[in-house]
C-alpha cells in the first residue's frame, strides 16, 4: 500500500507544477511516474509560549533553565541565524518568542550580564532589519547593537580554544560564549541535518574548526545529510560538540515547525494537482501567468516579501543530545513519506530559495547546493535515485550573483570551476589560499559578505550527489556556459530532458518526482528482492 | 609570497594632500611666514583644482610648490607633530586591521602615495607596513625647492613603481594585492591579480562592481 502522499501519474493526470527560479512550470510526466508530495503541515501548538515556557521548565536530562541561574553571573544566548526557516517566517518569530521568555527568567533571577550573538559560523553577518525580524523590535531595541550582535570567526581576540577530540580536532569558539558561566542556545530546526551539537560546535565557531567536516572527503563518506544517523559529517560535528558541552554549561533550545510555507492565497502548492478546486486551478494559471510576465525584480520583491505562517510544532530544552532527539522525531514525523524502491530518473524543481540567499539572488552555486546538496539529499536510508542514475532539475542558471553577499562565489565560479570540478582538488590547491584572502575577510567582518571559505564549503555539499549521480540535467537554462561549469547537460523542456535520461536508464525506467517546496523527505526501502544499494556510505567508503 | 599594496589618502586615512601641506604651512617659523604660505595656497586654488581634475601628478607637483623654502630641520621637527596631529587621528578603524590580516598572511604590505615619504614612513612604522613608496621633496642647501624628486607617485606611474616594487622583490603580480579608494588609481589596481576598492568614490565603485572586485569600507568596524 502505498503512502497518500505518493500519486502515481496516469493518463488523465493533469500536468505537474514546478518551480524554475522564482517561476512556476508545468510538466506532463510519464504515465507511471511516481510523485511524492509533501505531508499536511502538522497542526501548531495552541499556546506556542506556554509550550516553550513548559519545555524550560521541564527540560530533558537536564535541571530547570531558572535552578541554572544565580544573580551576577554571566549569559551567552546564542541564537539561530535567518538562514531558517526558509521563508524567514511571519512575525513573531519563534526566536522571539523564546527569546522574550527567557530573557524575562534571567531577570527574575537577578541575570543581567547578558549578551546574544547570532551563530553565524562563515555566513554573512545579517544586518540590523534581518536582527530585528527573528529576535523582534523590543529586543532588537534594547540589545542591538552593542549586546545583541553577530558572531565573527575572524576576530583574532574573540575566539578561544575550548579542547581537542581525541582525533586530534580542535574546538576553537567564540570566545564570549567559552568564557560565559551559561550559554543558552536558541535554535529553530527546519530540516534534521540543523541542530543537535551543530548548534554552539558549527554556529560559533571558525574556519580552523569547520576544516575537520566540511571537507570533500567527510561529504563523500555520508550517506544522507538529512539523516544524522547516516551522516558523516554529524559524526564529526557531534565528536567536537561534545567537547564543546563538557567544557562549558549549555542550556539548549530547539523548536521545530510545520511545513506550512505557502500562506493560504498559494496553499493550493502544496496539493496534488489532480485534486485542485475549479478556483484554485484558475488561481494556478493566473499565478504562473504573472510571474512569466513581471519583470525578475518584481517577481524577487514579491517573494521576498511574502513571510511564510509556518507555526510551532514542538519546543525541546535541556542537554544538547536528549534535545536533539526529540526534535528530530518531530522533524521526521512531519517530512518523511515512506517509499518503495530506488527511481532510475529523480525529477526536482529548483526554486527561488536556499539558506545561503535570503535576500538575495540563486546563483550558479547555490543551483548546484540545491540541486546535488538539499534535493539530492531529501531521503533516509536509500537516496530516491539509484547510483549512476539521472537528476533532473529545472531552473534558469542565470549568471548572476549578489555583488555584496555572494562576491567570493564569482572568483569560485568562474576563476576556479573551468580549472577543476574535483572537490579533492579544489580543496587542496585552493581552499587554504582562498579562506585567507583579506579583502573578501575584510568584506566577511565588515559588509555583508560571506566568508571567503564558503564556496568551497557549497561546492562540497554537493560532492555526495556528485559521486552518486550518473547525471545532471537541467531544463529552461537561459545558457549553456553555466550548466557546462557545474557539470550540467541542458535540455529545452522535460520531455527532451527525459528522452535524453532514458538513453542511459534501463527500458522502462523508474521515475520519480520529488514535489517541493514545501520539504518532503523520502524514506526508501527496496523491495524485498533487491540487494543492498549503492550510496556512497554503503559502499565501502566507511560511513558511520 | 605576495605582496598588498595600499594607497594612503581616502584609502587608509580620511585626510587628502592637502590636510599635512595646510598643518605646514601654518606652522612656519614666523606668523609672517606662514600668512605668506597660506596666502598663496590659497590663490593657486583655482588652479590646482583644474590640475587635480586633469592630472593628478600636475597637482600634486603644484601642491609641493608650497613647501618652497622651508628647511629640511623644519620639515623633520614638525613631521611627528604632523603624523600626530594630522595623519594618526584620520586612520580608519579598519586599516589597522586589514594590514594585521596581509601581515599574519606573511605580505609585505607597501604604502603606495603621492604623500610625502618622511610622513609615509611614521605612518608605515604605526601600521606595520613593510616597505614605503612615496613623493620625495628636492632639498638645495638645506632648503626644499618645491619640486619633487623623480619619478612623481601620482596616477599611472604608481602603476609602473608598483610593477617594479613587486620585480624587484620577487612578488608574482597575478597573487599581489592592491587597495585603493580612488578612480585615479584604476592602472594601478589593474595590473594586480588582487584589486580592491576601499570606502570608493563613484567612478571606481562602478568599474570595481561591474568587474567583481571587492569593495571595503574600513570606515565600519564588526
Amino acid at each position: 500500500v502505498t503512502h497518500p502522499c505518493v500519486v502515481t501519474i496516469d493518463r488523465k493526470s493533469a500536468p505537474r507544477v514546478m518551480f524554475s527560479g522564482d517561476r512556476l512550470v508545468e510538466v506532463d510526466l510519464p504515465v507511471g511516474s511516481r510523485v511524492i508530495y509533501p505531508k499536511p503541515p502538522m497542526a501548531g501548538l495552541k499556546d506556542p509560549d506556554a509550550a516553550i515556557r513548559y519545555a524550560i521548565n521541564h527540560p530533558y536530562n537536564s535541571e530547570p533553565l531558572y535552578a541554572l541561574l544565580r544573580p551576577g553571573m554571566k549569559v551567552v544566548i546564542a541564537i539561530d541565524d535567518i538562514s531558517l526557516p526558509l521563508p524567514p517566517m511571519k512575525s513573531p518569530d519563534v526566536r522571539e518568542r523564546v527569546l522574550t521568555i527567557v530573557l524575562a527568567q534571567l531577570a527574575d533571577h537577578g541575570v543581567d550580564d547578558v549578551e546574544m550573538i547570532i551563530a553565524t559560523s562563515v555566513h554573512r553577518r545579517m544586518t540590523g532589519p534581518e536582527v530585528k525580524h527573528i529576535v523582534g523590535a523590543k529586543i532588537f531595541n534594547a540589545y542591538w547593537p552593542k549586546r545583541l550582535y553577530n558572531h565573527d570567526a575572524e576576530n583574532p581576540k574573540g575566539m578561544a580554544l575550548v579542547g581537542e577530540t581525541e582525533l586530534g580536532e580542535k574546538v576553537i569558539l567564540n570566545k564570549k560564549a567559552v568564557d560565559a558561566d551559561l550559554v543558552i542556545y536558541v535554535n529553530l530546526n527546519l530540516v534534521p541535518m540543523d541542530g543537535g551539537h551543530k548548534s554552539v560546535a558549527v554556529g560559533l565557531c571558525g574556519y580552523e574548526s569547520l576544516k575537520p567536516h566540511h571537507n570533500p572527503k567527510v561529504m563523500r563518506k555520508c550517506n544522507s545529510y538529512m539523516d544524522p544517523k547516516s551522516s558523516e559529517l554529524n559524526t564529526v560535528v557531534e565528536r567536537m560538540g561534545k567537547v564543546a558541552n563538557r567544557n562549558m554549561k549549555v542550556f539548549t533550545i530547539e523548536t521545530t515547525i510545520n511545513n506550512r510555507m505557502f500562506d493560504r492565497p498559494l496553499s493550493f502548492l502544496h496539493k496534488n494537482e489532480d485534486e485542485l478546486s475549479s478556483t484554485e486551478k484558475s488561481a494556478l494559471k493566473a499565478l504562473i501567468f504573472t510571474l512569466n510576465h513581471t519583470p525578475a525584480e518584481a517577481r524577487e520583491l514579491v517573494f521576498r516579501n511574502v513571510p511564510s505562517p509556518y507555526e510551532l510544532t514542538g519546543v525541546f530544552a535541556g542537554e544538547t543530545e536528549a534535545v536533539h532527539e526529540h526534535t528530530l522525531k518531530k522533524c521526521f514525523e512531519q517530512y518523511v513519506v515512506p517509499i518503495t524502491g530506488q527511481a532510475d530518473i529523480m525529477i526536482a524543481g529548483i526554486p527561488y530559495i536556499s539558506p545561503y540567499n535570503v535576500n538575495s539572488y540563486l546563483n550558479p552555486l547555490l543551483v548546484q547546493v540545491m540541486a546535488q546538496g538539499y534535493l539530492f539529499n531529501l531521503y533516509r536510508n536509500n537516496p530516491v535515485v539509484k547510483k549512476g542514475g539521472t537528476l533532473i532539475v529545472t531552473h534558469p542558471c542565470t549568471d548572476r550573483f549578489d555583488k555584496e553577499h555572494h562576491l567570493p562565489y564569482i572568483d569560485f565560479v568562474h576563476r576556479l570551476l573551468p580549472e577543476t570540478r574535483d572537490a579533492m582538488e579544489l580543496h587542496k590547491r585552493y581552499e587554504q589560499k582562498f579562506s585567507e584572502n583579506p579583502a573578501y575577510i575584510s568584506m566577511y567582518r565588515n559588509g555583508n559578505a560571506y566568508h571567503p571559505v564558503h564556496p568551497f564549503f557549497m561546492w562540497y555539499w554537493g560532492e555526495a550527489g556528485r559521486q552518486h549521480l550518473g547525471r545532471v540535467i537541467v531544463v529552461g537554462a537561459d545558457n549553456e556556459y553555466i550548466p557546462k561549469l557545474l557539470g550540467y547537460e541542458t535540455a529545452p523542456s522535460m520531455a527532451d530532458a527525459l528522452r535524453m535520461a532514458r538513453d542511459t536508464a534501463p527500458a522502462s525506467p523508474e521515475i520519480t518526482m520529488l514535489h517541493c517546496p514545501p520539504i518532503v523527505m523520502a524514506d526508501v526501502s527496496l523491495p524485498a528482492a533487491t540487494k543492498a544499494p549503492a550510496a556512497p556510505a554503503s559502499s565501502g567508503n566507511g560511513a558511520v | 609570497v605576495p605582496a598588498s599594496y595600499f594607497d594612503v589618502d581616502g584609502t587608509l586615512v580620511r585626510t587628502n594632500l592637502l590636510h599635512p601641506t595646510v598643518f605646514f604651512m601654518v606652522n612656519q617659523a614666523s606668523p609672517l611666514r606662514s600668512l605668506g604660505k597660506v596666502a598663496r595656497g590659497i590663490l593657486g586654488t583655482p588652479a590646482m583644482v583644474l590640475a587635480e581634475m586633469r592630472d593628478r601628478r600636475t597637482f600634486n607637483e603644484m601642491l609641493y610648490g608650497l613647501y618652497e623654502g622651508i628647511s629640511q630641520d623644519r620639515l623633520m621637527t614638525l613631521a611627528d607633530e604632523a603624523f600626530d596631529v594630522v595623519l594618526k587621528k584620520a586612520i580608519y578603524p579598519g586599516a589597522r586591521e586589514l594590514i594585521g590580516a596581509c601581515r599574519d598572511r606573511g605580505h609585505d604590505v607597501v604604502i603606495i602615495s603621492g604623500a610625502l615619504d618622511f610622513l609615509m614612513t611614521r605612518l608605515a612604522d604605526h601600521l606595520g607596513a613593510t616597505h614605503v613608496i612615496a613623493n620625495r621633496l628636492e632639498i638645495h642647501e638645506g632648503y626644499a625647492t618645491g619640486k619633487l624628486l623623480r619619478p612623481v607617485v601620482a596616477g599611472p606611474e604608481k602603476a609602473k613603481l608598483l610593477r617594479d616594487h613587486a620585480r624587484a622583490h620577487g612578488h608574482d603580480l597575478d597573487e599581489c594585492f592592491a587597495y585603493s579608494d580612488s578612480y585615479s588609481d584604476v592602472p594601478m589596481l589593474s595590473v594586480v591579480g588582487q584589486p580592491a576598492a576601499v570606502n570608493p568614490d563613484a567612478a571606481l565603485e562602478r568599474l570595481a562592481r561591474a568587474y567583481h572586485w571587492p569593495v571595503l569600507n574600513l570606515d565600519r568596524t564588526p
